[in-house]
């Protein structure tokens, strides 16, 4: 397999231009400028607040600077809070052709999105002559999420993800878990599992950190279409998603925007620090594959028991169907057919596998489904963290 | 060890429920650890039936971990879901609840 190599020595899977809007009054001008160009590779992000955010910023500069973004287009109305130089900058510094159009300056809406089409038919141009460089396994940056999850989610597509989570850790990929909120009650075994002993108590106190918070908005992070699916409580929704993560030893308790420094299972804090402000950690599932990204992942493991189908802008999805029933209905979503196991079709160890080499594939260029169906979704909002503390990322 | 409906999957050994592999319809019999039971509904695929007797105030247990506690007595075979069980940490709201 073959990457487009970065400056900073990270390869990407996919060679984009991100067009990035800076507050949501651009957001139609940088839509305009994307929508006719996205089947090229031209995919939208943007952050909708009008106030600073240091979270925001920060993902901001992780996202336009993934390895698998070659260009980048930043629209600014002109008088919100987002400080956009030093992002320009950052963007520059990393070797990437960058452009800022600010609609106030530009002209207004007709003539920014006139500007924006030209810019960015020059840059997919010149991404055209981007070096390329072989890849391997080892470089890869992998993430997992659940997202509309029934009773078969913890049965089939979880523990089957882990199975490859498994066998990619143990080629040197780094492999991400997340969303501690659907962690509880599994902080015990988890803690087991850690690197160091200091690493243990770092976990066990991360998810005390997303039980408290989910307390404080008495909502737990359950929608009611698990229930329907015949999930009862946190702790066995928990239960399951937690078999997503594997059986390997983790190495490491990062937050978002953090990259692993090393291969190896992390678990991503998506809790916020300090008080409860801005509402529920993530208020849908992509906002939890964005900082998946934000943290270098090249490719996010998305396993559906009720059957989502979301993709994401930047990276691929590969979803992994976990209900038979679900895979029947939308199995054009789906790239993954997970729920064989229910059925005594297929065995775990032998879904992990296939999502371990699908994973390849999809790194050496084969588009997931929900990117031939043209799903770019993406959300950023306002959160608020500390940096890691000691003892997250013991060597 | 006593013998279980292939329709269902008990997924430790220590569990005192089951998992339906497949949706099973109201009235069926099943064998659950070699006693007959039979459904009073519909128990649709991934949805939990209670393995043994669970008294109120007991730990539903399933992968092996506590799931959350019997609100009240539940019997063999019974369905077991947001009627009969609640989490330890934070209560499950329904569409229409908040």
């Amino acid at each position: 397999m073959q990457g487009y190599l970065r400056s900073d020595g990270r390869k990407g899977i996919r060679n984009v231009v991100a067009v990035a809007y800076l507050v949501e009054c651009a957001h139609h001008v940088a839509k305009e400028i994307a929508w006719p160009l996205r089947g090229r590779g031209v995919h939208l992000i943007g952050f909708p607040g009008c106030y600073p955010n240091a979270y925001a910023e920060r993902m901001m500069r992780q996202l336009t600077t993934h390895p698998n973004v070659g260009a980048v287009l930043l629209v600014s109305l002109g008088c919100e809070s987002f400080d956009r130089q030093p992002l320009a900058d950052a963007i520059r510094a990393s070797g990437r052709p960058v452009e800022t159009l600010v609609i106030q300056q530009s002209g207004g809406t007709l003539r920014t999105i006139e500007q924006g089409r030209d810019w960015v038919e020059q840059a997919l141009a010149e991404l055209e002559h981007s070096p390329r460089s072989d890849m391997d396994v080892g470089e890869l940056v992998v993430g997992t999420i659940c997202g509309g999850s029934d009773a078969t989610s913890g049965l089939t597509a979880n523990p089957a993800a882990g199975r490859a989570f498994d066998l990619l850790a143990q080629e040197g990929a780094a492999c991400i878990f997340e969303e501690t909120g659907e962690l509880i009650g599994c902080e015990q075994f988890m803690a087991q599992r850690a690197a160091t002993p200091e690493l243990g108590r770092r976990i066990i106190e991360c998810v005390a950190k997303a039980s408290h918070y989910y307390q404080t908005l008495s909502h737990s992070s359950f929608a009611p279409g698990n229930a329907e699916g015949g999930l009862t409580t946190i702790e066995e929704k928990s239960l399951g998603a937690y078999a997503k993560s594997g059986r390997g030893r983790i190495c490491g308790l990062i937050k978002p925007g953090d990259v692993p420094p090393r291969g190896g299972l992390y678990l991503l804090d998506v809790v916020p620090d300090g008080e409860v402000r801005f509402g529920f950690p993530n208020i849908s599932d992509n906002a939890e594959i964005v900082e998946l990204m934000a943290c270098g992942c090249h490719v996010t493991l998305f396993t559906t028991g009720r059957g989502s189908v979301v993709g994401s802008a930047l990276a691929p999805v590969i979803k992994i169907c976990a209900n038979p029933e679900t895979y029947r209905r939308m199995a054009d979503d789906m790239d993954v057919d997970a729920g064989r196991i229910l059925e005594g079709r297929a065995t775990l160890d032998q879904v992990g596998r296939e999502i371990r080499d699908l994973v390849l594939e999809v790194a050496a260029g084969r588009p997931t489904a929900s990117e031939r169906l043209g799903h770019q979704e993406f959300i950023l909002t306002y959160k608020s963290f500390e940096p890691i503390g000691p003892g997250c990322l013991p060597r | 060890m006593p013998d279980t409906d292939s329709r269902l999957l008990r997924l430790a050994p220590e569990d005192n429920v089951c998992v339906a592999a497949a949706t099973l319809e109201a009235g069926e019999t099943l064998t659950i650890d070699g006693r007959p039971a039979t459904l009073s509904q519909r128990i649709a695929t991934g949805h939990k039936i209670a393995a043994r007797a669970i008294a109120a105030g007991e730990k539903v247990i399933k992968y092996g971990a506590p799931i959350g506690s019997a609100t009240r007595d539940i019997g063999p075979g019974e369905y077991v879901h947001t009627y009969n069980l609640k989490s330890d940490y934070l209560p499950t709201l329904a569409r229409g609840e908040l």
